[in-house]
């Protein structure tokens, strides 16, 4: 795939200066490197203002309901393995409408890739407070602050059971790009916060806001311990908010539970009608 | 002159193994070449609480319960008390006796067979829930049945791999027989007894029909959520995938499991899934998402009473107002509704095809009576089924539109993995797939969509069946499970005709009409408390039957209310 190959008729319509850019541009540029392509892959889409996504890359694609992408992505898996499978979500599709699905989906570990874009409030409804949204932030559904306190997203992930668990900033494009690719190498399930400016409805995050704050997790940091992780995905605040791959561990994947599909994946098969004779015989 | 119908109830706590015992007694009945049919009730427990299982059986076909009770074999006092009225004059009762089981309330027209049951397991080395088959082994003495049925059947319970357990059960089932045969000089009629060279039978429920049904037509994908009364054929489909190599995963939810079976069908995958009346409403939300997506979906909702939680294991066709209209706008919705194990089968397999055809959602409406209790089917012949997955492009073509607008509605699908560039999606879109809220662009792609159903009508829907003489005094009208009842209370009475209705959308407007005109006295039964199905006749057809007659305690109609009820109008 080319950049051309992968540009739709439609042009983004989201706020100028939106973190889906990135987003955006990322994960094509993931695409064109990893020669993803209408013959390998699938992404899935939420609504919110992420879920614009389908009218913009050229990629096989379902938009879905609020908070439902997950589940129609793990369908797509199981029925075609060969697959690589994305998830587009948000943090109020993710963990809001969705939040069942993704505690689940983490569990069972099927072997798909989540970008939760992350801008702690809901963008496209204009304006209210979301599950990731800081406790005391005024917002239109909170205009005497949020009393609740916000998901740390990363540590609801490992503690469901996600195998890969990251966090990029969305403007680090190629940061981006280079963290989708090693997700969806990863066999199992992939979670990427992705940490997005909302310009028109949190002011409170501009983009200076997380260049300011953000660094890289140090490179002698053991990504494969679970209580050092869980410890990492807890720090948050001024120059402390780390970015990188929180946990990695390899795991037997929900597809790799199906005997059923072990050499083809099961659309491969073709639908045939089946002699049921032997089932019929213990009725009588 | 019509073969006698005979009655035999079981009855005992939960636990007790009152179901197991129930359908080894039907497949006894069937071994020896009786038509049966069961009717179980059971309270929403593991343990305790009332259960009961009745086999109505006849040499002619049975359809339904009945309300009297020949024989009844009772493992608690409970039984009795509960029953009593329900016993014919000189009925058996088998007890135990070692429990000062009360029978004054009916020994004076019964006849009694006291037996110490726990006594008899325990002197075997049985389990005391092995009561039943000493129960069952002395109740096939008295009737006269032929025990090496009981002792087959016994030995072939594929849920028993232990042979020591199943030869203590035999042991368990002899001691009773010969209990039996020792201490009662005077048997109870040989009600039961063996004919020569009986046809092979099936003991067969809905819930075997649906689950049989989709593995047969080629089933390749099911995510589902237990729920009463669908969870036993959610059980046939995780037992059977890996043999079959098709995939059922359970779900978190009925929101998980709708949207997992939608993105398989994406995928390419024939796929279903199954559900309650409660399950569908968190479903519903999906059911439009494959309607506006245009994926084929399979949904069996199996129908228990409602609203709420209600009395989750008894039957009610409370749900068919709600799997036509639910969900946000309008899309093409295709209901079918089974009224017995055969139906259930033949449209299960029968939907499939209609869900992938036409890409949209197929709701196959399954009373709880219907999964619930067995009847005999002697024959169930699929060789003439075809897979028809309908318009599918699996070829790369550059020009691909996923939404192309056609004359019949239906535009070509193709599975992610072709090359083809392939867009689902919820918003309202133009033909490519892209969203758009533009006139034009939504004005095509509804009309393509409910297209769909004007096709379907022409192409696939069934007219009703009538069963009866024409030009009956009384035309009965109904659907679901009320079929069984009604056959059963028209035996022997050409003066009334029934029209059962197994496609509500689209509904055959036509063809009801037709039949209703000729009608000289309509008669709308229906186990709900609205009469749906008579408000949905009025609307497509303007026809207004005035006499319904409904029931919605959880029961199913039994045919002597039924007969009274037509009695009732032709001496009017």
């Amino acid at each position: 795939m080319t950049q051309e190959e992968l540009t739709t008729p439609n042009l983004p319509n989201w706020c100028p200066g939106c973190g889906n850019f990135g987003i955006w541009t990322g994960f094509k540029n993931a695409a064109i490197k990893s020669g993803w392509d209408n013959t390998n892959t699938v992404f899935v889409a939420g609504i919110g203002c992420h879920g614009h996504m389908v009218n913009f890359v050229k990629l096989n694609s379902f938009e879905g309901l609020h908070g439902r992408p997950i589940p129609v992505a793990t369908g797509i898996k199981m029925s075609n393995h060969n697959l690589n499978v994305f998830v587009f979500t948000g943090d109020g599709d993710c963990l809001g409408e969705g939040g069942n699905h993704f505690i689940h989906a983490a569990r069972r570990n099927h072997n798909i890739t989540v970008l939760l874009h992350n801008n702690n409030i809901y963008g496209l409804t204009t304006g209210q407070t979301s599950p990731t949204s800081r406790k005391g932030l005024k917002s239109k559904s909170t205009p005497d602050g949020n009393p609740d306190e916000p998901f740390k997203v990363l540590n609801l992930a490992i503690a469901a059971g996600a195998t890969f668990v990251a966090r990029v900033y969305s403007n680090d494009i190629a940061g981006l790009s280079e963290m989708i690719i090693k997700a969806n190498e990863h066999k199992g399930f992939s979670v990427i916060e992705i940490l997005q400016p909302c310009i028109t409805f949190n002011k409170e995050c501009p983009p200076a806001f997380f260049t300011d704050n953000t660094y890289h997790l140090p490179s002698d940091y053991d990504q494969t311990n679970i209580l050092s992780a869980l410890e990492k995905t807890l720090e948050w605040g001024e120059k402390k908010i780390p970015v990188g791959l929180f946990y990695k561990v390899e795991k037997p994947t929900a597809e790799s539970e199906f005997p059923q599909i072990a050499t083809k994946p099961l659309v491969s098969n073709p639908v045939q009608k089946r002699d049921i004779g032997e089932l019929l015989q213990t009725l009588c | 002159m019509s073969n006698k119908v005979y009655s035999i109830k079981i009855g005992g706590q939960a636990g007790q193994g009152i179901k197991s015992a129930g359908l080894i007694f039907s497949k006894i009945a069937a071994r020896s070449g009786y038509n049966i049919k069961n009717y179980i009730e059971y309270p929403s427990l593991i343990r305790g609480g009332h259960n009961v299982m009745q086999t109505v059986f006849s040499l002619d076909e049975v359809y339904s319960p009945i309300k009297t009770v020949d024989f009844l074999i009772a493992l608690n006092q409970e039984t009795i008390n509960l029953h009593k009225d329900e016993l014919v004059k000189g009925a058996g009762i088998l007890y135990e006796s070692e429990d000062n089981i009360d029978t004054s309330s009916c020994a004076d027209r019964c006849r009694l067979f006291p037996i110490p049951l726990k006594k008899l397991t325990s002197e075997v080395g049985a389990l005391p829930i092995a009561a039943n088959n000493v129960a069952l082994g002395a109740t096939v003495a008295l009737i006269g049945a032929d025990k090496k049925h009981l002792f087959d059947l016994i030995a072939e319970d594929l849920s028993v791999k232990d042979t020591e357990v199943v030869k203590i059960n035999q042991a368990a089932a002899k001691a009773g027989y010969d209990y039996a045969e020792a201490n009662f000089t005077n048997k109870f009629d040989s009600i039961l007894s063996s004919q020569s060279n009986p046809v092979k039978k099936m003991v067969m429920n809905g819930t075997d029909g649906v689950g049989f049904g989709a593995i047969a037509a080629g089933i390749q994908y099911a995510a589902i959520y237990p729920m009463s009364p669908t969870s036993n054929i959610l059980s046939i489909l995780a037992a059977n995938q890996r043999k079959y190599g098709y995939i059922f995963k359970q779900a978190e939810d009925e929101i998980a499991a709708i949207n997992m079976t939608i993105g398989a069908a994406f995928a390419g995958a024939r796929a279903m899934t199954l559900t309650s009346g409660g399950g569908f409403c968190l479903m519903t939300e999906g059911y439009g998402l494959a309607g506006q997506t245009e994926t084929p979906l399979v949904i069996v909702e199996g129908m228990r009473t409602g609203p709420g939680t209600s009395m989750p294991t008894w039957s009610e066709q409370g749900d068919m107002r709600m799997v036509l209209h639910s969900h946000q706008g309008e899309f093409p919705r295709i209901v079918l509704a089974a009224g017995d194990a055969k139906e259930a089968f033949t449209l299960t397999m029968k939907a499939f095809n209609l869900a992938e055809k036409y890409q949209t959602p197929v709701v196959l409406l399954v009373d709880k009576n219907v999964l619930d209790d067995e009847q005999t089917v002697s024959e169930l012949d699929y060789s003439g089924y075809q897979i028809n997955r309908g318009k599918v492009v699996t070829e790369k073509d550059s020009g691909y539109k996923r939404y192309e607008v056609t004359e019949d509605g239906i535009s070509p699908r193709s599975f992610p993995g072709t090359g083809n560039y392939i867009i689902a999606n919820s918003d309202e879109h133009n033909s490519t797939g892209y969203s758009s809220e533009s006139i034009s662009d939504r004005n095509e792609q509804m009309q393509k969509r409910l297209k769909k159903l004007v096709t379907c009508a022409k192409e696939d829907m069934e007219k009703p069946t009538l069963f009866g003489q024409e030009n009956a005094d009384i035309t009965i009208v109904s659907w679901g499970s009320c079929k069984g009842s009604i056959l059963e209370a028209l035996k022997d009475n050409p003066r009334v005709n029934y029209l059962h209705l197994s496609w509500i959308s689209p509904f055959p407007s036509e063809a009801v009409i037709e039949e209703l005109q000729k009608a000289k006295y309509l008669l709308d039964i229906e186990n709900n408390s609205t009469a749906q199905m008579a408000g949905l006749i009025r609307e497509k057809t303007g026809i207004n039957i005035k006499d319904k007659f409904i029931k919605n305690d959880g029961r199913p109609f039994f045919p002597e209310e039924i007969k009274e009820k037509i009695n009732s109008i032709l001496n009017k």
